[in-house]
């Protein structure tokens, strides 16, 4: 059984937020925490100095695209990802379920694994639990994730059960499998699609198994916000208070400090880096459309209040000069939105710490929906939160 | 600008001087390497790292074309922002204006005509007429510019030759007439591959009132044996105490041909070709000592100069490019994370290889200084040339 190493000892809370250390074999984090995905064991042209002065704490790798390329055979033999990319903070790997159910038509799932499609050869292929642990031992990540059933939010009848079951079920092979429990640490995903009672029964069947941490799954999918956020609710409520919680695939800045606010203190998300390869910039307000013509003659910093190496230097007119001709416009934009990030974070954390994370939500707020249309699940959630958004929220209140 | 040859012409006609412009606080040794950019950045080296992954103050040179900015932002923005180095934020850098860069400016001889010079771009053929060049140059405040010239590749008849000759003197003066501030001219001299006709074009550009020279018509077809003659008949009618650039000459034996004949300053596309191509530069820079350090044989996609970082071999290298380089892709990376970035098609293959290669061709033309200043250039030279013949006999006959 795994051994319990991991400390995420509550510095701060206010009500249900958490601000915490998160120690890791390879780093010191400080939760709450964006994870970049550095799918391939890179980040978008960004150096390791870069993504440390950016303050990335944790990247996380794709199991599937890593198993493929380089193979995570060679990659335990140079020593492990970290070695290999020269990364010396923390990593995450995921199961490689996920990728496989979403990028592969053909996969099937069963009792064993999940049944695909070779991209190589074309062969039927099969991951089991305990291939992906043993895959995830070799790349050698500070937390690695147990196969789940992934099923889309979207979908409901008895496949959600099933699912929910099943998920269940390979854990305890993933427990079994897993071969390095003292160097790196098996977090367990809560599944359950929409259905509270589902989700109640997942989370009570791995808290028992006393993992490390626990990964809300099965969210981001296209399900309306007002449902994600109660899943989210109710699986924070129900998770061990000294456990990290991490929300996968999750998010958008504004679903993060919700998310937050609800308890949750992990999120992973391509959309900082993939929206910067079109052209969009982060920004308090929402975001910035670089590509838009009106961005040629402007010559402010993309953010004026933001410190990066990018808003501290450039336009918004040469960035635009830039952007979708030239590789340098999304490694620049992919810089500044990764730091939008990391400083979210921070503010997350230290907003936490220091007693004053309702007055941070407020003013993230206001300047997000400065005509005070705070979306009307934000409130709904906020409330479940404990914070008193309502000076955020004029017209709603009128 | 300041300008001053150190060591006349003690090794031939191979020079080293010391060129001090405007805004760069250090003085550049010459012979010397204008890094390729794309709207004034090299290709994948973002600011931060231009500034703090390559030795300074070797890295300040850096060549522009001033069509890339004709889309997606106004002279008058850049004007507005207050010109090249403060839009980069590169406040100690040399921006050095050259209208064609060999990517995406290319000069498109078929298209120019009397009033003015044709590109080709990825997006369109543009045609620009020297006053529009001097507006957007001056838009741009670079520490010096080139002249707009007809460059014509060297198949072309001798009466197409003698036009871009004529056309191009025409442009210089021009382009004196319509400067208004006083800014730094190199004049341009073309003359494609024949020799009368660079003598000529060279002895009217030094009439001319510009503080140096750039030479135009080079890596458009011509033979890497036709280029010395030609180059040496314009330096020929150069004055000694200005700078001379040419753009177009790549390969090292191509650089140590131009120094040889009294060249000071090289732009080329040489290390970005060598980067998209995931080739890394590994000759050895001294020559005295390296001389029989490990070469890659051809069959490893690489020759005695470079190696191919996409070849499998380096799957499971964990050694650096360069075992002895101090670059940051060196210090920090294996041959066998690059081949897997390259496989991956992942952008950061790109960044960390032009460092290395940046870094390696700096060295390369650090070495050349130093053969110079030693007095030994010839030797440099011969020992370059043929090392690299006997290693290339070596793998063949190995192979
Ligand atoms: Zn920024
Ligand atoms: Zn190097």
């Amino acid at each position: 059984i795994c051994t319990f190493f991991l400390s995420n000892q509550v510095l701060g809370r206010f009500n249900r937020a958490r601000a915490a250390q998160l120690t890791l074999p390879h780093y010191l984090c400080q939760t709450p925490l964006f994870m970049p995905v550095g799918t391939q064991g890179t980040i978008k042209g960004l150096t390791k100095n870069q993504l440390e002065e950016i303050g990335c704490q944790i990247i996380l790798g794709n199991t599937y695209h890593l198993a493929l390329r380089p193979t995570s055979e060679l990659i335990d033999e140079l020593g492990g990802l970290h070695k290999f990319m020269n990364w010396p903070r923390a990593l995450l790997t995921d199961s490689g379920g996920f990728q496989m159910v979403s990028l592969l038509h053909l996969a099937d799932i069963t009792e064993k694994g999940v049944t695909f499609q070779s991209p190589v050869d074309g062969k039927p292929m099969l991951l089991t639990p305990e291939e992906s642990i043993q895959i995830q031992n070799r790349i050698g990540a500070d937390i690695i994730m147990a196969l789940d059933d992934v099923v889309r939010t979207t979908i409901t009848g008895p496949r959600i059960e099933e699912a929910m079951y099943r998920t269940l079920r390979w854990i305890d092979r993933s427990i079994a499998a897993h071969k390095r429990p003292n160097e790196q640490n098996l977090f367990g995903i809560v599944q359950g699609g929409l259905d509270p009672v589902l989700r109640d029964i997942c989370v009570r069947g791995l808290v028992e198994r006393n993992l490390p941490g626990y990964a809300i799954g099965g969210l981001a999918g296209g399900e309306d916000k007002d449902s994600f956020w109660r899943v989210v609710a109710q699986c924070t409520a129900a998770l061990p208070e000294d456990k990290p919680r991490y929300v996968m695939g999750v998010g958008y800045p504004l679903d993060i400090v919700v998310c937050s606010a609800l308890g949750a203190d992990m999120y992973d998300c391509v959309y900082p880096t993939r929206t910067a390869r079109f052209g969009t910039a982060l920004v308090p307000e929402g975001v910035l459309k670089l590509k838009h013509q009106a961005m040629a003659n402007d010559i402010r910093p993309i953010d004026p209040m933001c410190e990066c190496m990018v808003c501290k230097n450039y336009t918004r007119a040469y960035i635009h000069c830039l952007v979708t001709k030239d590789a340098m416009g999304s490694q620049l934009l992919s810089y500044h939105n990764l730091y939008y990030m990391m400083k979210l974070s921070r503010d997350l954390h230290s907003s936490i710490v220091e007693g004053r994370f309702p007055e941070f939500v407020c003013k993230f707020l206001q300047t997000m929906f400065p005509k005070g249309d705070v979306p009307e699940w934000v409130c709904n959630a906020m409330e479940v939160a404990g914070i008193d958004i309502s000076s955020c929220c004029h017209e709603m209140k009128v | 600008m300041k300008f001053a040859v150190k060591k006349g012409w003690s090794n031939g006609r191979a020079r080293s001087g010391v060129l001090q412009l405007g805004s760069c606080p250090f003085p550049i040794q010459t012979p010397a390497l204008l890094l390729t950019t794309r709207k004034g950045l090299p290709p994948f080296i973002s600011p931060d790292l231009l500034t703090s992954s390559l030795p300074s103050p070797d890295s300040h040179l850096l060549q522009f074309s001033p069509l890339h900015f004709l889309e997606g932002i106004s002279p008058k923005t850049i004007s507005n922002i207050g010109g090249l180095h403060q839009m980069l934020s590169l406040h100690q850098h040399i921006f050095a204006a050259v209208p064609r860069d060999s990517i995406i400016a290319l000069p498109e001889h078929d298209s120019t005509n009397k009033y003015g010079a044709s590109f080709q771009t990825p997006g369109c053929r543009l045609l620009i007429k020297p006053a529009e060049y001097v507006e957007l140059v001056s838009s741009m405040e670079p520490d010096f510019w080139v002249t707009l010239a007809d460059e014509v590749p060297a198949w072309v008849s001798n009466k197409r030759n003698r036009t871009s000759v004529d056309r191009t003197l025409r442009w210089l003066d021009d382009c004196l007439s319509l400067n208004k501030e006083s800014t730094t001219i190199f004049g341009s001299i073309v003359g494609g591959s024949s020799i009368e006709e660079r003598h000529r074009c060279a002895q009217e550009v030094a009439q001319r009132n510009v503080s140096g020279y750039w030479i135009g018509g080079f890596g458009l077809g011509e033979s890497m044996d036709e280029q010395a003659a030609l180059l040496t008949a314009v330096t020929d009618d150069l004055p000694e105490d200005m700078p001379r650039h040419v753009s177009g000459l790549g390969l090292p034996e191509e650089v140590l041909q131009g120094v040889a004949a009294g060249i000071d300053l090289f732009d080329s596309t040489y290390v970005y070709h060598l980067t998209l191509g995931g080739f890394a530069l590994t000759f050895p820079l001294e020559r005295n000592k390296g001389e029989n350090a490990d070469y890659q044989l051809s069959d490893l996609g690489g020759d005695d100069m470079k190696i191919n970082l996409k070849a499998t071999v380096y799957r499971k290298d964990t050694s650096p490019i360069v075992e002895s380089c101090n670059c940051f892709t060196c210090q920090n990376h294996t041959k066998a994370y690059l081949n897997h970035l390259f496989n991956v098609h992942e952008m950061l293959a790109q960044t960390l290889l032009e460092i290395h290669n940046t870094h390696h061709y700096l060295g390369f033309f650090c070495s050349i200084r130093k053969a110079i200043e030693e007095g030994k250039f010839e030797q440099f030279r011969r020992n370059f040339v043929e090392s690299r013949r006997d290693r290339l006999f070596a793998a063949a006959s190995s192979a």
